[in-house]
């Protein structure tokens, strides 16, 4: 691989995307009909991105693995998308919104990046408004806005709690707009399996039919992934269950640069796990650690007590309580930034103090709230939330207090682009959630939405042009290439190595036991003794997994079964270049909390000496033999401090 | 909890029949699903073929997962997809029916699988304002009334599972169809091309071999969004008006 050009333009910081648009090469109209673009993915990022390069022009196929475009997971983002409008003339700007971004991200993102999503996120709202999105109003009929995650600004445009759905059925109808003028060529049903790669450039997909198993080649001049993070790796997460890092991981294992891998975000409130056979995690928004409060009994033997039923937590008085969050940090109390609420919450479980049948739950208590303002006054603030944790879990939280749990929910490691979203693969794109770009290591609510749709709506329509441009001579690509030819057999093979194991395990158990792995030594914090043991575990487990995974039915006819082994098989390499890359970065920022690094507070310990920078893996041949590759990051706008909410 | 199942199985070894499992340690914390996991894991560790049944997110919100459970869209609790409905619903020795979504219009893929891409035809057909990107203006240049905005909201929160068509008698699409009509006619970013657009989704619903409706309303019944029937009205008045006083007949 060559050394990793950012391609970060010239000229100052707030002029660099502008005069980028104004230089970048142009393809022109002709020669748009005659390229062609594969997108993978419709979520915020791909359907954004298809419908607007079909609108420019150019000829784009579509790849989704769901029944529908509109099923992506996007559709489940509940609070909002944060935008630097400054509608209510309370001092936000595109550079504040800028700033909160990377300070957010503990300083481990790209100034210029992240600087051009501050500036599009205006147009974002626009856009959106135009094609419908029902956002709340206030009464003059003028956009509503709400704070979100610890800024100091009302920046965030929400849809009551389902913002993700409506901004993804605005692309999706922009999609299938474009898919009746025949603009855009729709997949569903169809899952990437591989990249293929000729004279050094993405120039197509191997894609699994999934009704009918068939292996099918798929050409075209450039390919953009738009496939979403790879929180799944934890098998329990907020993700959706088919979410998945499959098509990520080819592109990795093709030559794309992976970067930081170990960067997730864990979101402390989240509705417990009640059950070995539990299935996924349910997120309760952030907004109610506004008014909730979060405790555990101060005593191990009280907590016992109430676990075996023979307390309930209305028994014990104030002094009997841990307010634990509001104890140790006096000034932000229960509004502390995800990262640090996730941890306390662990460390007061590890010390025997949690609640419920697993022990791994504390209290986020509406109580005082209820007295203070009333029930109606909370009902109309959470009643929708109140009623999705009823649902769940049968319990009453205007009597008993809710219970939380830390899930795993966002993934801001993926693909490594430059500033054209290009991978290290040229011609072949990422965008949203599967690249690494503007989160650092720690994502700011209400930004993955922004980031989706800036992506594919305001920047790939410029960068790709930057790439095809270059392309306008180059003739439609032939799928009978024996490129195309040996990625297709390649596939087939490992189809066919998961179908002839004929082992005793269930798919789904490997997946539950390597989520587990995750979990216990890369999940909430980390050290190097437990990374260097989970990188022994995940190689065993991958081995048995060959060996013992039994795999039902044949590949060609609809095989769900089938789908998931292929999937796990990728979770269980990824699994491992994240211990890989979790036991290279000795500092804690952000999500990721190195116990050997922190303050004698238990502060996590910044090292950025050393360590501000991206680290970009390739692929080296096997698994657990990857390559690092160093970004420097440069920070020429803002001064590097320590995040502090005590 | 024993709880016995008849699932509809089709496609593989089976014609198309119910068979029986039974499950002994069913908890009443698990989801439906999570009790269909628990089935299809047991089916595996048998070297059996699993049971097909498509979910997603399992928060109720993306609109995979579908099933008729006891003769019910999405099963007996009110306003909740299948992913959100959990054990605690059914009693100690119950046996429950488990079918497909059934209509002409949403072919079985098998077992409990189903195609609903008609759904997808009837919004290419017009279920889109026509804006390209980077047209639009500022986003508060036009207000919207508070409570028109909240009523399109209401119309916009159809989650595509296509329940109303399995609620009906006629397998009718008219609840779907009317809502995504209501949400953008309702606002005024969407009036524009609204007469138009209501004659061509009834057009392919029609063409989908979606049924009539005949007001039995069941589909707001099962509807796990609890979008109304007020917008088959507004859908009617949409498509009345703009078959009668519009010069461009779809």
């Amino acid at each position: 691989m060559k050394k990793l050009d950012a391609k970060i333009p010239e000229g100052a910081l707030s002029s660099k995307w502008q005069q980028y648009k104004s230089s970048v090469s142009l393809v022109a109209p002709n020669n748009k009909r005659r390229l062609e673009v594969i997108v993978v993915g419709t979520g915020l990022a791909g359907a954004s991105c298809a419908s607007t390069l079909s609108e420019l022009g150019y000829n784009v196929k579509v790849f989704t693995f769901h029944d529908s475009p509109r099923r992506a997971h996007s559709i489940a983002a509940q609070g909002g998308i944060n935008a630097a409008k400054n509608y209510q003339n309370d001092g936000d700007s595109v550079y504040r919104l800028f700033y909160d971004t990377i300070k957010g991200g503990d300083y481990r993102s790209r100034e210029a990046n992240v600087h051009r999503l501050a500036e599009v996120s205006t147009s974002i709202i626009d856009q959106c408004v135009a094609q419908g999105v029902p956002f709340a109003r206030e009464y003059g009929g003028l956009l509503e806005n709400r704070s979100f995650g610890g800024v100091q600004v009302s920046r965030t445009f929400y849809a009551r709690g389902q913002t993700g759905q409506q901004l993804l059925i605005g692309a999706y109808q922009s999609l299938s707009r474009q898919i009746s003028t025949g603009g855009v060529k729709m997949y569903n049903r169809h899952e990437m399996l591989d990249l293929v790669i000729v004279d050094g450039k993405a120039r197509g997909i191997i894609a699994r039919n999934l009704l009918t198993g068939e292996l099918e080649r798929h050409a075209a001049h450039c390919v953009v992934l738009a496939t979403g993070g790879y929180g799944n790796v934890f098998y329990l997460s907020t993700n959706a269950m088919n979410s998945n890092t499959s098509a990520a991981w080819r592109a990795h294992r093709r030559g794309a640069a992976f970067a930081n891998p170990c960067f997730t975000q864990i979101h402390p409130t989240c509705i417990p796990v009640s059950g070995t056979y539990q299935s996924k995690l349910t997120l309760m928004s952030e907004s109610l650690r506004n008014d909730g409060r979060v405790w555990v009994p101060k005593s191990q033997e009280d907590a016992k007590a109430i676990r075996e039923g023979k307390k309930s937590p209305l028994d014990l008085s104030e002094e009997q309580r841990d307010y634990y969050l509001e104890r140790i940090y006096p000034s932000f109390g229960n509004l502390v930034p995800r990262d640090v609420a996730s941890r306390a919450a662990k460390y007061v479980c590890d010390e025997g103090r949690g609640l419920g049948e697993t022990g791994l739950s504390v209290y986020l208590d509406f109580s005082d709230a209820i007295n203070r303002l009333g029930k109606n006054v909370i009902s109309a603030r959470y009643g929708n939330l109140f009623e999705i944790y009823q649902k769940i879990t049968g319990e009453d939280p205007y009597k008993v207090p809710m219970r939380i749990y830390p899930a795993v929910h966002y993934t801001m490691g993926g693909l490594w682009v430059d500033y054209n979203l290009e991978t290290t693969v040229p011609g072949c794109f990422a965008l949203g959630e599967a690249n690494f770009s503007d989160h650092g290591a720690n994502r700011l609510g209400a930004s993955a939405l922004m980031q989706g749709l800036a992506d594919g709506y305001f920047v790939i329509p410029y960068t790709i042009g930057n790439f095809l441009a270059k392309e306008i001579r180059t003739p439609k690509i032939d799928t009978s290439l024996p490129e195309f030819e040996a990625a297709e057999k390649e596939v087939r093979d490992r189809i066919n190595h998961l179908l002839s194991a004929n082992g005793n395990q269930s798919v789904e158990s490997f997946h539950r036991r390597l989520g587990l792995i995750m979990w216990d030594y890369c999940g909430m914090s980390r050290n190097a003794d437990g990374l260097q043991k989970a990188i022994r575990m995940i190689r065993e487990l991958r081995e048995e997994f060959y060996r013992d995974a039994f795999v039902p039915g044949t590949n060609e006819e609809y095989n769900p079964e089938l789908e998931k082994a292929l999937r796990v098989a990728d979770f269980m390499e990824l699994g491992e270049l994240m211990c890989i890359d979790a036991l290279n970065r000795e500092e804690s920022c952000g999500g990721h909390f190195r116990e050997e690094h922190q303050t004698e507070e238990g502060e996590a310990l910044r090292n950025d000496e050393d360590y501000a920078y991206v680290a970009a893996w390739e692929f080296g041949g096997n698994p657990s033999e990857p390559i690092l590759h160093k970004e420097e990051l440069v920070f020429e706008n803002v001064k590097l401090i320590t995040r502090s909410y005590k | 909890m024993k709880i016995t199942l008849k699932v509809w199985r089709q496609g593989g070894k089976y014609k198309g029949e119910f068979v029986e499992y039974k499950l002994d340690n069913v908890k009443e914390e698990m989801s439906f699903l999570e009790m269909m996991d628990v089935l299809n894991e047991s089916l595996v560790q048998k070297k059996e073929q699993p049971v097909a049944f498509e979910h997603d997110c399992r928060e109720g919100i993306c609109g995979t997962c579908s099933m008729v459970i006891d003769g019910q869209p999405h099963g007996p609790q009110k306003a909740t997809t299948t992913c959100q409905l959990h054990m605690r619903s059914f009693k100690d020795g119950d046996t429950i029916y488990v079918e497909p979504f059934r209509a002409k219009a949403f072919p079985v893929i098998r077992d409990l699988v189903v195609d609903r891409s008609a759904f997808d035809r009837i919004i290419q057909s017009g279920g889109y304002i026509s804006v390209n990107t980077g047209q639009a203006q500022d986003a508060n240049a036009i207000p919207v009334e508070k409570d028109v905005a909240s009523m399109a909201f209401d119309a916009a929160a159809c989650i595509g599972c296509g329940a109303c068509v399995a609620a009906c008698p006629n397998a009718s699409a008219m609840l779907f169809v009317s809502a995504k009509v209501s949400h953008l006619a309702m606002l005024p970013q969407g009036k524009v091309e609204a007469k138009k657009r209501a004659q061509a989704m009834v057009k392919t619903m029609d063409m989908e071999g979606f049924g009539r409706c005949s007001n039995v309303t069941a589909c707001e019944a099962e509807c796990p969004k609890e979008i109304s029937v007020n917008n088959i009205a507004r859908l009617n008045r949409e498509y009345l008006g703009s078959v009668f006083a519009s010069e461009k007949i779809v």
